[in-house]
Order: structure tokens, then sequence, then C-alpha cells
């Protein structure tokens, strides 16, 4: 153990380094504390939203009681419910559906039977129980979170809304009848909560009800699992901006350790065991990384909270999920983000750690060329590369799930980072041969000497801009297919909603009067192969038969789908079931039929089927059947639209013409991908000032090597252009470098990731223009990074160059 | 007997096979006593001073302070030694740069843990640093360097200081009055003193003198 006065006095003196060169201390702290924010920021939103997830089963199934359901996924009639209960059998009847209200939006529904429901589905409200009179009597009483509890408030032809705080966003709770009321299912429920206590002697379930059957709590719909790969895929932005943020830890570190070899053998010499000055390190870097480690943590908490709302928007958008939009500090984010700093700094130091143990007590003590890289170094270097590239190129040829997705991505950005140092160094020796000039000479020699003090923060811009191409590649080849496919499924030029289903026949003919053609868009929710979907029906039209956007497709697919003889399926559907072509869908336990063709269908998270429009009334004539999209010449859409708006007095939300759909598809696709921007440009911003700070650093070992060539002739002026121009090179290198890489990193996300995270697979598309705008901004940052350093060569008093030869030992 | 070291070897390693630097030195040092000493370039006398020092290991033979071989030690164990017995004066002087002149001279006496505030101060005075003692030692001269250096090893209080080659980087009126002043001190604290120099006018301040030349003691 060591003594407390010989601790402070060995601390004291490593500390002091960092009081006498601020500037160190600083890129230390803010470098540790970015890749902190951000690792922490994401785990925050990422804590957040599993909290809301937690929340929302809570509220669904919270008890772990089984359930009673029909095995082809219809409702149970309340007749069997009636049945169940003379038969001894104790359940609580609950019924499930979708509420849309007036804007589109649309809530979780969940009906439940106050008397009978067991006490977890009973919400706590604060002040007791919540199931009182209001909740069942009268027209009834709605209860929601408050932020749901607002956006319904406005909703006309709704009981009212009372706020509860325990209820998970996006979720509405109401007496069983009003449920089943709004959601116009009389006379049936979802399932039936299996109560406790089941007496003994009661009918077998297969003998009273046999189209029901048991289901464990957890067999439902885990809406956690489901978001799980797009977690993965910010945790992945993550731990990349955490990386990027690392290497200007490590370069720092690295830096300080060479700089203080001297008083490391000094403290040594002076009586500090090996052991001890390990010991002294590590409590070192420990402060570091709780003072950073906490800043980070503070700047983590600011950027969750101003991404959540975007997050929150992608989630509804491509999942369905509500998460609350605020963000809370919970012990288990601080202790993760405290242990994330301390393991980077241990990551980042770790080498000089090692080197500071093993440093031999005796050896000369100036400095070594700072992170020099001999030949030997620089191939193992390739080869290392190499074979992770090798790694990546197999597990995305062979490998399959996310999570291999995921590594063969990673894989590819290392080794990629790693083949830099090397492929440099090869092409600066190249001009240096074929340099003619004696300057010019000199200047390729200079730059291959300072390639290795550089080699780690050119890495951190590689994979900052490689991702930064990889992801606006992949945003823009989806915006592209996107608004290609909405061109494609948004032909008409009118889509209309009756007010109820009586209004429903009116207006169709009514429309069908006076436009070119009417195509009822009706859906259901049902189980298609067992699993929950939605069936739509689809008119027999040119418009589909032109336009649909079919992926694959048998001969006659619109004349088999239109005789009912063959369904149409979504890319999601064929992905996540693994069927296509040749294959069957069972339709809700009604109907089997051929797959004709599988359509793309981008942003829905759903699995989906087509089928005609007569076979759909066939198999659900009780379903809801008011919506239709309108054909007719564009010039006279809007007209139209007023006419049918104001003749079946419709609310405005109610009939929208397709240019509103597509603007608000746009949109919300835009802001889907906000939180991917915002990283990238962190991300981006961290790389940058990786690059300044490494600069700025090496700018004070410089003085030893530009001395000896300021004295023979070469003014400080231009010495300093000299380094700026070298740092724009290696910037226009290291983006040269970048694009390729980005592009297979954009390949890896729409052909690997993407299919697996999502379900669908997106041609690539090539951006140049946005390339050359990304390796401006890096040219800039490279220019603005070299200014400060190269501002003060320039400046530099020649007493201080003189310095350099009457210290040098 | 302060340093007793017997039949000392100590060779390095080269690309043409090991190079023996000591062949077999014996030397002692009494308590207080002040001893030269001397030998031509790479004659091993930095070396031997280093070994004394427990900053490296002898090959063969023994070397003991106090009674104590230093060879049967290990690393705390020497780093004790260096801490609290030893003080090492180099010529490259070896300061904290980090740290204030004062903190510098403070310093190996609280690795010690024998910090005394009135021997530094007088330390202070008397090596004429006390207008210095708030800057840096990159701000000083090689002179007040130096004194810096003598006077870290004494605020420590050692028994044995071992000095290599102190005012090798000094001009010869400062390297003598550093000198001067260092052995002073020394006297006044009755340590021992093993001096390694270049110089025969300095040796001849020292009680004894021992030459060594070709890895053996003359």
């Amino acid at each position: 153990m060591i003594a407390l006065p010989r601790l402070k006095a060995a601390l004291s003196a490593l500390l002091s380094h960092w009081w006498r060169h601020p500037g160190q201390l600083a890129t230390l702290v803010i470098g540790l504390s970015l890749a902190t924010a951000l690792w922490s920021g994401v785990q925050a939103i990422n804590a957040e939203a599993r909290a809301s997830y937690a929340k929302a089963e809570q509220t669904l199934a919270p008890d772990g009681l089984d359930r009673l359901r029909r095995s082809d996924g219809q409702p149970i009639a309340l007749a069997t419910y009636v049945t169940l209960q003379k038969a001894g059998w104790r359940t609580s009847p609950v019924i499930r559906g979708t509420l849309r209200v007036e804007g589109g939006e649309r809530f979780d529904l969940l009906g439940v039977e106050p008397v009978t429901a067991p006490q977890s589905l009973a919400p706590t409200a604060g002040e007791g129980e919540v199931f009182d009179a209001n909740f069942v009597g009268g027209q009834g009483l709605l209860l929601a979170h408050p932020d749901t509890a607002d956006q319904l408030k406005a909703a006309p032809n709704l009981p009212p809304v009372r706020p509860v705080e325990t209820i998970a966003p996006g979720i509405v709770v109401a007496d069983i009848g009003v449920a089943a009321r709004l959601l116009d299912k009389p006379n049936t429920v979802t399932e039936l909560v299996l109560l406790p206590n089941q007496p003994s002697a009661r009918s077998p379930l297969s003998e009273i009800a046999p189209q029901l059957e048991r289901q464990s709590a957890d067999a439902g719909n885990d809406i956690g699992r489901l978001t799980d790969s797009f977690h993965l895929n910010l945790t992945a932005f993550g731990l990349l901006s955490f990386a990027v943020g690392l290497f200007i830890v490590h370069g720092t570190i690295g830096l300080a350790f060479e700089q203080r070899r001297g008083v490391f053998r000094t403290l040594r010499v002076l009586g500090l065991s090996a052991r001890e000055m390990t010991v002294v390190t590590v409590l070192e870097l420990l402060t570091f990384a709780l003072v950073a480690g906490t800043l980070g943590i503070i700047l983590g908490y600011l950027i969750a909270s101003f991404l959540l709302p975007d997050v929150a928007a992608t989630l509804r958008g491509l999942y369905g999920a509500t998460i609350e939009g605020t963000v809370t500090l919970r012990p288990q984010w601080w202790a993760s983000g405290i242990a994330i700093a301390t393991l980077g700094t241990g990551i980042a130091a770790a080498g000089a750690l090692w080197r500071t143990h093993r440093l031999p007590i005796l050896a000369a003590a100036q400095p070594r060329a700072w992170a020099m890289l001999s030949s030997r170094t620089l191939g193992w270097q390739m080869g290392a590369a190499i074979l992770l590239l090798i790694t990546a190129v197999g597990l995305m040829v062979w490998g399959r799930g996310l999570v291999l997705g995921f590594l063969a991505l990673a894989l590819l950005l290392v080794g990629a980072a790693l083949t830099l140092p090397p492929i440099f160094a090869a092409l600066l020796a190249r001009f240096q041969t074929i340099a003619s000039g004696v300057k010019t000479q000199w200047f390729w020699a200079d730059t291959r000497q300072q390639v290795p003090g550089l080699s780690l923060a050119l890495m951190a811009l590689l994979l900052a801009l490689a991702a930064n191409i990889g992801v606006s590649t992949m945003v823009g080849s989806f915006r592209t297919t996107f608004v290609g496919w909405l061109d494609q499924r948004l032909a008409a030029e009118i889509y209309v909603s009756a007010n109820d289903a009586e209004q429903a026949p009116k207006l169709r003919a009514y429309l069908e009067d006076n436009a070119d053609a009417v195509l009822p868009i009706w859906d259901v929710e049902t189980t298609l192969n067992g699993v929950p979907g939605q069936l739509y029906s689809m008119a027999d039209h040119a418009t589909y038969r032109n336009n649909w956007p079919l992926l694959q497709a048998t001969d006659n697919v619109w004349d088999r789908v239109a005789a009912g003889a063959a369904v149409l399926i979504n890319e999601q559907l064929s992905r996540r079931q693994d069927i296509g072509l040749g294959d069957s869908v069972d339709i809700g336990g009604k109907r089997t039929l051929p797959i004709a063709g599988v359509y793309s269908d981008y942003g829905n998270p759903a699995q989906q089927a087509l089928i005609s429009v007569p076979l759909w009334v066939e198999l659900y004539p009780q379903a809801d059947r008011t919506r239709f999209g309108v054909r007719i010449d564009p010039e006279e859409a809007a007209a139209l639209k007023e006419d049918v708006q104001q003749r079946f007095d419709l609310p405005a939300d109610r009939i929208v013409e397709q240019a509103k759909i597509k603007e608000i598809s746009l949109k919300v696709f835009e802001r889907t991908f906000s939180v991917t921007d915002a990283l990238n440009i962190l991300t981006l911003a961290v790389a940058g000032f990786a690059i300044f700070t490494s600069l700025l650093t090496l700018s004070t070992m410089r003085l030893p090597q530009l001395a000896p060539v300021w004295s023979l002739g070469i003014t400080r002026r231009e010495l300093a252009w000299l380094e700026l121009a070298r740092a724009l090179i290696l910037a226009i290198f290291t983006i040269a470098l970048a694009v390729p890489v980005g592009i297979a990193l954009a390949w890896v996300l729409l052909a690997v990731i993407n299919v697996e995270a999502f379900g669908w697979r997106l041609p690539l598309t090539l951006f140049p223009t946005d390339w050359l705008r990304l390796a401006l901004f890096a040219l800039i940052a490279a220019a603005l990074a070299a200014a400060i350093p190269a501002r003060r060569l320039a400046r530099i008093a020649p007493a201080n160059l003189v310095k350099v030869f009457t210290h040098e030992r | 007997m302060l340093v007793r070291a017997q039949q000392v070897h100590k060779s390095f390693a080269t690309s043409d096979g090991p190079l023996p630097v000591l062949r077999g030195v014996d030397l002692s040092v009494e308590a207080g006593e002040r001893v030269a000493l001397t030998g031509e370039s790479g004659s091993g006398k930095s070396t031997l001073l280093y070994l004394i020092a427990g900053l490296d290991g002898v090959d063969s033979g023994t070397i003991e302070i106090d009674g104590k071989d230093i060879a049967a030690l290990d690393d705390a164990g020497r780093a004790e030694l260096r801490r609290t017995r030893v003080g090492i004066i180099f010529q490259q002087f070896n300061l904290i740069p980090s740290l204030t002149v004062k903190d510098n001279l403070r310093f190996h006496a609280r690795l010690a843990g024998r910090e005394d505030a009135a021997w530094t101060d007088q330390l202070t005075q008397r090596l004429g640093l006390t207008d210095f003692i708030k800057r840096y030692p990159e701000q000083l001269s090689g002179g007040q360097q130096q004194r810096v250096a003598i006077g870290r090893t004494l605020a420590a209080k050692p028994a044995l200081v071992l000095a290599d080659e102190p005012t090798g980087n000094l001009d010869e009126e400062t390297g003598d009055a550093v000198i001067a002043l260092m052995l002073d001190l020394v006297k006044e604290n009755d340590a021992g003193l093993l001096m390694v120099t270049h110089s025969n006018r300095l040796a001849a301040t020292m009680e004894r003198q021992v030459h060594l030349s070709a890895g053996k003691l003359a």
C-alpha cells in the first residue's frame, strides 16, 4: 500500500503537468466529455424508450396472468364468456383495438371490466381508486397519460378524459362497454384474463370453448423486442461517436505520457516503485474519468433532451411505439456514464500505462519520436487491416442477424481505419521519390514523419467522414426510393373517408358519378399465417395495374388477384415469414391463397396483404367500409374535394388531396432521419476537434524539426504555409479514402442492416455532390485546425528557434 | 560502514556480445565521508554510481548500504532505499518541469515522509533561491537549476548523496560555487558523498579520491 503523503506528493507532481499545459488538459477533458456525452446521450434515449415500453407492458399485461384467446385471432363472442363463467372459469373480459380520432392519430384502446378486472389492470391515480362511478356510469370516462389526454381532449364524440400519470403514453383505458362502443365491436371481447385461484372442478376448455387457447402473459406483442433494432442502430452510432472521441483522449494521453517520460523516471529515481508509479498514474486517470465523465453525462443529458422528440417521432412512425418526450435522470444512467468514461479512459490510456509500468529507469530521458511507427509496425497494421476486412466481407456474405451485421460494419470501419497509416506512408514515400526540388523533397519527407503523430486523428476523421458518407447515402437512397414509391402508391388524386357506414354508399355513389374512378381502400386487422397483420382490399383498376410497386410477381398477377384466386403481400411479411411467390397465406383462418406478388411498403411496421374487393367483403362483411381513393383529373381535384366536403359535411381530416399526404409523409420521413443527421454532425465535429488538437499538440514538438530548416534559409512564413498545405493534403488523402469506405458502409446499411432491422431492402443510389460538400467541410475544418499552429509558427520569435540548438542535447 | 561494494561485475549487452564495464570493483564509503570517483569516459563511473543507488542490478558481487545487500531487495525495496537513504544529483538536473522551484525543493522530502519546512527554507536561502521559488525550472539558468537539484536532494536529509558530474553542465566559476555549497551542506548534514567527476581540481577538494580504470579501481 502506498503511504498517503507519498501518494499526494507523487500525484501532485503528475497533475502539475496539466496545470502547466491547460490546453492539453482542456483537450483531454473535452475529448472524454464529448465521447461520454454522445454515448450516454444515446443511452439516455434508449433507457427512456425502454422505460416507456415497460410502462406500456405494465398497462397492457401487467400481471403475468395467462389469457384465453382465439387461435385465429378473431374476437371472442360474449356468449363464450358467459359459457365459461357458468362452467366455473374465473375470467375477466378485455377488449383491445385501435382508437382513431380526427387528425389521423391512433391510440391503443384497452377496455376492462372494472368489477372482475384484477388489481393489476387498474391504473393507480395517486389519490385512490380510478374505477369509480364516472368510469362505468353515464357516457363513461377515458383514462390516459397526461400527454395523451391532451391529444384526446380536442377530439369530438369522445367521453371525458382523465389524465393518469401511471398509464403509458399512447394507451387509453376505458370501461369495456365504452371501449366496445368506440371500437364498434359490440358483443365481443378480445381476450379473457384468467384470474388466480381457479376452482379445480371446472369443465375442460377443449369441451366448452374449443376455439379458445390458453396463452401465457408474455405471448403478446412486445414493442420492446420490435424496436430493438432501432435502439441497436442508435447504440451503434453512439459507440462510433464514443470511439471517435476516444481517439482524442488516446492522442492527448499518449502525448502527455511522452512529455512526462522524464518526470516518470525522476519519480522512480526519487524512490517510487514501478507498482506505486502505476497506482499513481491510474489514480490520475480515474480523476479525469470522474471529472470528464460527470461533464459528459450532463452534456449527454442535454443532447438526449434535444434529440428525444425526434426519436419519439421516429419510433411512432416506424413502429407505432409511443414514448415520453422528456428525459429523466436515472441513477443507473449516471453509473453507466461514469463507467463508460472510466472504461474509455482505460482503453485510451492502456498503452501509455503499460509503457509507464515497463519504463526502464535508466534509459535515455529524451522523448522518443511520438508514436513513431516502424515500417515493420506498418506492415503488421496493414496485415491486420486486411484480415479484418476479409472477416467483414465474410460476415456480410454468410452472416445472418442484426448483431452480425453490426459486427461486419464495425470490422469494416476499423479495418479501413487501420489501412490509413500504411497507405499514407507508401504514398508519401512515393511522392518523396519523384519530387525533384529539394524543398518539395523535404516537404514530403517531413509530412511522412508527421503521419504517425497524426494518424490517430486522421483515422478518427476517416471514420467520421465514412460514417457521414455511408449514412447520408443510405438516407439519400431511402429518400429517392421513398419519393418514387410514394408517387406509385399514392396514385389517387383524393383520399376520402365517409363519416360512418351509413354515409359510405351515398358518398361512393356520388363520387362514381363525378370522378373517373372510385377505389375502395378498406382494411381490417386480422392474422396472416397466424401472425397479426393488416388485410387491405384492392380494386381491379389500371391505377394499381400501372403503378403498384411490385418487387416480384407471377404472370397474370393482377388477373389472379382480381379473380380472388391470389394475394399480394408486402416485403415485411415476405421477409419476416420467409415466404414469397409459390407460397400461400392463411387469412385469419378463413381462406388460404397463393402469393402472386410482393410489393414494397416502406415505413410500415406491420405485415400486410392485399386481396380483391369482392373477396375482402366476402371474408369480412361486417368490417368498416368507409374509405375510398378517387381518380380524377388533377386540375379538378381541388374543386371536387371542396364540393364533397360541403355536400357530405366531412371534417377536413376525412378528405385529403394526394399532394397533402405526400407532403406529410415526406415531413415524417425527414423527421425520422433528423436524429441520424444530428449524430452525424456531432461525430464529424468531434473528428474535427481531434484533428485540431493533434495539430496543436504536434506543433509544440515541431520546433526541433523546423528550426534546422529555418536556419538553412526557409522563412517562418514559408514554413507556416507549408504546415497549412500539409494539413490540407493529408485531409484530401483521408477524404479520398473515406469515399469508398463510406459507399461500402452504405451498402452494408442498405443490404444487410436495413433488411435485418426493418424488413425491407433498398437500392443504392450515389450522391457525389453530397460528397463534394462534405469534402469541402472537411477541408475547411482541417484548414481551421492547422491555422492556429501555422500562425503561431509564422510569428514565433527567432530567439525561440535558436533555443532549439542551445537546448538540444 | 555506509557503503560497501565487493567484487562488483557489470556488463551490458551489445550486438557484438556482452560488454564488460565493471570487472570486480571494491569500494567503501564511511558515514560523513566525501569521496571523489574519477576516471576516463566510459570507464564505468556512472554505472557504479547507479548500481549503488539501486537504479540497476549487479551481474555479480555485492553492494551493501548500511550493511544491507541491495541486490536482495525487490523493486519496492530499492525504491524505498532511494527514497529514504540515498539522494542522487544528476548532471542534467532532472527537475520536474511542471513544479515550481519551491515544490521541487520539497518534493523528495515529501516522498520520504520527512519534510522539514525550516530546513527547506534554510536550504532555499543558502542556495540563493529565495527570489526564484515561484519560478519553473525552464525559467532558471543551468546553475540555478543545479542548485535546486542539490537542494531537493539535501532537503530529504539522505545518509548518502550520490552526485553524477553535478557541475558538468556549468561554467567553472558557477560550478565551483555550487560544489562549495554542496560540500558545506553535506558536511553539516553529516551525509556521505560519492561524487563522479572528470575534474582533478574538483576531486582534490574531497577527502578521498578513487580512480576507475578499465572497470577496476586503481
